[in-house]
């Protein structure tokens, strides 16, 4: 039955349709790889009963002929997302044992559309690492190695749990969220398919707040088109979200064969940075290649504020959540170490809760907007904001329809060897992604190739906002085009 | 900038995290490092420009001036770590 797993969504959906097998079947594989995984430590907390008991629902309603377009299908939830009556920790011991009395928006639109829920993610804590390796629970191994070597490879983060466990054929499909990279550069660490949608498509209503200009829900699945099933299900307006906005929801699956002919894709030149390593600027050079066989054509592009990008990201998303965790006290929720006053117990349970990567960025966004450094730090990155925005609209106004770029720098590093020394190591890793959070535009990171070692490889692209579609049309163009890329080698069975 | 030890003592009074004598030379060195990554936009042009505080150019949604939850207090303090007939207990703040 182990078979079922190597699936994609998409293919289960149909032969649920078609009685091929059984929400239950789909379940029963599923829990049973989970439990043979746990060296990836991928789950926070397995919910095989609740899965279970979903899957019979499932049955019911496909017998009933009130099928979902998720009807059946076992899905990863990022542990950033309330599920109520399930544990929901953020990845941090502020959090451990808080158990939701509500449903996140998202989480609630793909059990409303019969998706089941085998359980909880790993994740960076409060979604702040690249490599999940912050996590109060463990760090998540990726299913991944290199070529020869025993040696443990990160997922990338901060949605790790969520790309290792959609690689390692844990789960058809996972939430995860993208702040800074998220989603697209453990997609592009794992092999796997992530599309960070535009800011306001998805309610953050029930997510775990960290930065919450930047943050935005997104799935990582196994193909193009199983993320444009996925994203479908879970965006919408939300009357909860203020920030949530109130256009249609397209059927995105529809446009993932329609082609990329007569489509203008913009290179941009500020992305080609000194010192990029030789496979990622090949990859790139194979992601246009592939594009003007596809009938697209090229155009070289200019977005002159792309460098100032990730330090301004570090300041502007640090303030947000030292504003956004303030809320973290021992009060209403989670964790309370006992203090001789109310200040001391509140200075004691932060101290205790929070791992060190949060406890920098909580420090570092309250000294931005402290007295004095407010507009001198604040003020000025968000004006950089603007500038940034403005490179892409500039570009998109030219006619350009979507973007191509590398989605990280690098392949996949191995445990414990980035960041030790120096905090702005591992935060280079969000160079290609984190412009398009300060936009609030939508990325896609696809699957392209693999890096000298065996490691998987992927390419971005970036669209207009809201046009999801175009992003799903040409990631599809690069899926099909790029070498097919085998499952890593079940190693933790 | 750089940030000296008093500083990273009052910041993380003022984040409410406690941190030891120990930490705070680390600490200092992190914040720093930090810091000087993002020294570089100071020397950016930013004359004029208006500072981004909404992605989605759209007004903010008002909803009617109503009640639209509540009468569930059980489940508003069933995650609190101490709590009484309904209320959050916190140690005495009124001397």
């Amino acid at each position: 039955m182990s078979d079922l797993t190597a699936l994609t969504l998409a293919c289960a959906r149909d032969g649920l349709r078609q009685k091929k097998f059984s929400a239950i079947e789909l379940a029963h594989a599923h829990i049973h790889a989970i439990e043979k995984a746990r060296a990836l430590n991928a789950f926070i907390i397995e919910t095989p009963e609740k899965a279970l008991a979903m899957a019979r629902q499932s049955e019911v309603r496909i017998a009933r002929g009130e099928a979902g377009p998720l009807e059946g299908i076992p899905l990863g939830i990022k542990d950033l997302y309330c599920t109520e009556g399930v544990q929901t920790t953020a990845g941090s011991h502020i959090l451990e044992g808080f158990v939701p009395a509500y449903e996140s928006t998202v989480t609630a639109n793909l059990w409303r559309d019969g998706a089941l829920m085998l359980g909880k993610l790993n994740l960076d804590e409060f979604a702040m690492g690249s490599s999940n390796e912050t996590s109060h629970f463990g760090p998540v191994i990726s299913p991944w190695r290199r070529r020869g070597s025993n040696a443990a490879i990160v997922p990338g983060g901060s949605s790790g749990g969520s790309a290792a466990a959609v690689a390692a054929r844990l789960c058809y499909g996972a939430t995860a969220s993208d702040t800074g990279g998220s989603i697209r550069q453990p997609a592009a660490f794992t092999g796997t398919t992530g599309i960070k949608p535009t800011y306001g498509r998805c309610s953050r209503w029930g997510m775990v707040a960290f930065a919450s200009s930047l943050d935005q829900a997104g799935p990582i699945a196994r193909s193009v088109r199983d993320a444009a099933i996925l994203l479908r299900s879970m965006a919408g307006h939300d009357p909860k979200d203020t920030t949530s906005v109130d256009i249609p929801v397209p059927d995105f699956e529809a446009a993932v064969e329609r082609g990329i002919k007569g489509l203008r894709i913009g290179i941009p030149k500020e992305y080609r940075r000194d010192g990029m390593a030789a496979e990622i600027e090949n990859l790139w050079a194979q992601g246009i290649a592939w594009m003007k066989d596809a009938g697209a054509t090229i155009t070289e592009i200019s977005l002159p504020h792309t460098r100032h990008a990730l330090p301004a990201y570090y300041i502007v998303a640090p303030a947000e959540a030292s504003s956004n965790l303030a809320r973290y006290d021992g009060v209403r929720y989670g964790l309370r170490v006992p203090g001789k006053d109310i200040a001391d117990m509140y200075e004691k349970t932060r101290a205790a809760g929070f791992g060190k990567e949060v406890r920098r960025r909580i420090m570092i966004g309250t000294y931005v907007l402290s007295a004095g450094y407010y507009d001198a730090y604040y003020v000025r990155a968000q004006k950089i904001r603007t500038l940034i925005k403005r490179d892409f609209e500039t570009a998109f106004d030219s006619g350009i329809d979507a973007i191509l770029t590398p989605a990280t720098p690098s392949a996949a590093f191995g445990l414990g060897e980035k960041g030790s020394a120096d905090p702005v190591e591992m935060y280079l890793n969000d160079i290609f992604t984190v412009t398009v959070n300060m936009a609030g535009l939508p990325g896609i990171s696809v699957p392209a190739g693999v890096s000298a070692d065996g490691l998987p490889l992927g390419l971005q692209v970036i669209g207009r906002a809201f046009d999801e579609e175009t992003l799903f049309s040409v990631a599809h163009v690069i899926e099909q085009a790029a070498p097919r890329l085998a499952a890593p080698e079940n190693w933790w069975a | 900038m750089s940030v000296d030890q008093a500083t990273v003592r009052r910041i993380a009074h003022l984040a409410r995290i406690k941190v030891s004598e120990h930490d705070v030379p680390h600490l200092q060195g992190e914040l720093n490092a930090i810091l000087a990554f993002v020294e570089e936009l100071s020397g950016v042009d930013v004359e004029g420009v208006e500072p981004m505080t909404s992605v989605q150019p759209m007004p903010m949604k008002k909803r009617e001036d109503i009640v639209t939850d509540g009468s569930i207090p059980d489940a508003i303090v069933a995650n609190a770590p101490v709590s009484d007939d309904h209320f959050f207990v916190v140690p005495k703040v009124v001397e």
